[in-house]
């Protein structure tokens, strides 16, 4: 059975509509990015999904239910990890992720999580004394404390330095393996293609690609092979690379700095929003 | 099914309770709010006890100042009720609180549960507070009479209700956490002029008397004068008697408004999208 099954989500804010006609299928285990510019719907998306919002068309079922009428049981199976929470300044790390586990039946062991979040040697600090990497590691300690079977993560890494990211990339990855379903919406492509098993691309609230990240757009078709010569830099996209591979081997003047790589997502990407738009 | 689903819910008192402590660790250790909303009904009473330090006209073992210190009990309810929840509220629906909560299973009864404990502990350090400065300052004399007692009892339960309620409420009106203390404070500073709070009772035009006797602050601040002062004052009083039975009355009846204005304007988050 699906975690997250919608048919034809519609949204509208006055004239606008934010979101329109979205369908998703999402299975136990996955972790599943969503992908879009700012104003492409994800957030409206997302906190559809999460009970916050209401919708003004279409079937959703989460977690097998709907979450406009869902009730506290279904909270408590649901991780929800926010944008921008400033809340519990004044609260110590510890104190927080005791706080929320309070409100679950059947939560984690606080102190686990706070070491899984790499936040033992904050445990007894202030929120408000954080920096905003720490910050958003106590946001995830306390959207995962619950024991979540689904878990949102929304722009996660944001304000993380690289060191932080790739720690919380694992501990994404830890939880997956657990089985706890991810639902995770980022304006990092790398970070997508590192986490997500499937994504889905928004663009002015409608679904323009859906895939893996190796596969979404086509992406396998084409390669870029790129290389230095008498002429300088060379760069050719094509879907049939083995041709002008052999061609440049049998060339009589020296090839430098030769390449041959999958377009990038953010190339796929950024094709993807430009043709919708 | 998971073994998680088996096990039952927090009941809403506990989480209301954990609500609650979290609540008061944060208030007493933010301390713009400690100064702020705490502190200051205290140092008001001992500036205006020290400036108004005679004798009360008519009643030579009566000190204005002890008039104050009675009233003023009223204040300190105002800004710990009143005051405290309406900027603690409007703050958690700007800094994420609410939303978090919302994506829980906490309830909206359980916030606010949270709150009224936040409410009782910080009225009963507030009201211990102003007593302590009344007796030791301006020799207030703490009843000795039960019946006295019965009487600060309810005055008090009702006066923390209805300035509770009607703090969640005046909450929606401030537009952010910022301006929440300015929104708040007006009504509270404006009120205890006109209701006889920080002015004496026979200072004021009866015209002011006459709109300030709609709002609970008069009906308060009167009751707590009731308790702390001898009868012999209540002559002073606008009608003469300290009115118990209106005091009640008007009192009960701002807990309604004040009910039916929560349930009316009570949101989770700013559900008005754009």
């Amino acid at each position: 059975m699906a975690v997250i099954e919608v048919q034809g989500l519609l949204k509208r804010y006055g004239r606008h509509t934010a979101v329109d006609g979205i369908a998703l299928a999402i299975a136990p285990g996955e972790v599943f990015g969503l992908l879009g510019p700012n104003g492409a719907g994800k957030t409206t998306t997302v906190e559809i999904l999460e009970g916050y919002r209401r919708r003004d068309g279409g079937d959703v079922r989460v977690l097998g239910e709907d979450p406009d009428s869902a009730g506290r049981r279904w909270r408590s199976r649901l991780g929800i990890v926010p944008q921008g929470a400033q809340d519990g300044a004044e609260l110590t790390v510890r104190e927080m992720v005791r706080h929320v586990a309070s409100f679950y039946p059947a939560p984690r062991d606080p102190e686990e999580v706070i070491a899984r979040c790499g936040l033992e040697e904050k445990a007894g600090a202030r929120l408000r004394t954080l920096s905003g990497g720490q910050r958003r590691r106590v946001d995830v300690a306390c959207g995962i404390v619950g024991g979540p079977e689904l878990l949102f993560l929304d722009e996660p890494t944001t304000g993380f330095d690289p060191e932080a990211r790739r720690a919380f990339w694992a501990l994404i990855r830890d939880l997956a393996e657990d089985g706890t379903t991810i639902v995770l919406t980022s304006h990092y492509l790398d970070e997508v293609e590192a986490l997500a098993t499937r994504l889905a691309v928004l663009s002015g609230g409608r679904i323009v690609a859906e895939g893996t990240p190796g596969t979404i757009g086509g992406r396998t078709a084409e390669s870029i092979i790129s290389w230095h010569d008498g002429n300088g830099a060379q760069r050719v996209v094509t879907d049939e690379p083995l041709p002008l591979l052999a061609a440049l081997t049998g060339r009589a003047t020296p090839v430098t700095d030769l390449r041959v790589q999958p377009r990038s997502l953010e190339d796929v990407y950024l094709e993807l929003i430009g043709e919708a738009k | 099914m998971t073994a998680v689903a088996e096990k039952a819910l927090p009941s809403t008192l506990r989480i209301g309770l954990s609500r609650g402590g979290a609540e008061v660790r944060q208030f007493f250790r933010e301390r713009d709010a400690v100064v702020f909303t705490f502190a200051l009904p205290t140092v008001i009473l001992i500036l205006l006890g020290f400036i108004f330090d005679e004798p009360l006209d008519g009643a030579t073992d009566v000190r204005v100042s002890q008039v104050f210190a009675a009233g003023m009990i009223a204040f300190g309810i105002l800004s710990t009720a009143f005051i405290s929840v309406g900027v603690g509220i409007a703050g958690d629906r700007e800094d994420g609180t609410l939303k978090r909560l919302r994506g829980t299973p906490t309830t909206a009864s359980a916030y606010l549960i949270g709150k009224i404990v936040l409410v009782a502990v910080t009225t009963v350090a507030e009201v211990a507070l102003m007593l302590t400065a009344g007796v030791l300052l301006f020799g207030l004399e703490l009843p000795s009479d039960t019946g006295r007692w019965v009487t600060f009892g309810w005055l008090l339960a009702l006066s923390v209700i209805v300035c509770t309620l009607l703090g969640i409420a005046a909450s929606t009106l401030a537009r952010s956490a910022r301006s929440a203390p300015a929104v708040m404070n007006l009504p509270v500073l404006a009120l205890q002029f006109t209701s006889g709070i920080f002015v004496h009772v026979s200072a004021l035009p009866d015209a002011m008397l006459a709109v300030s006797s709609w709002f609970p602050v008069k009906w308060m601040g009167q009751g707590f004068r009731s308790v702390f002062l001898p009868d012999a004052v209540a002559s002073q009083e606008v009608a003469g008697s300290w009115e118990h039975g209106r005091i009640a009355l008007v009192l009960i009846a701002w807990c309604l408004v004040g009910l039916a204005l929560c349930l009316a304007t009570f949101r989770w988050t700013d559900r008005r999208t754009r």
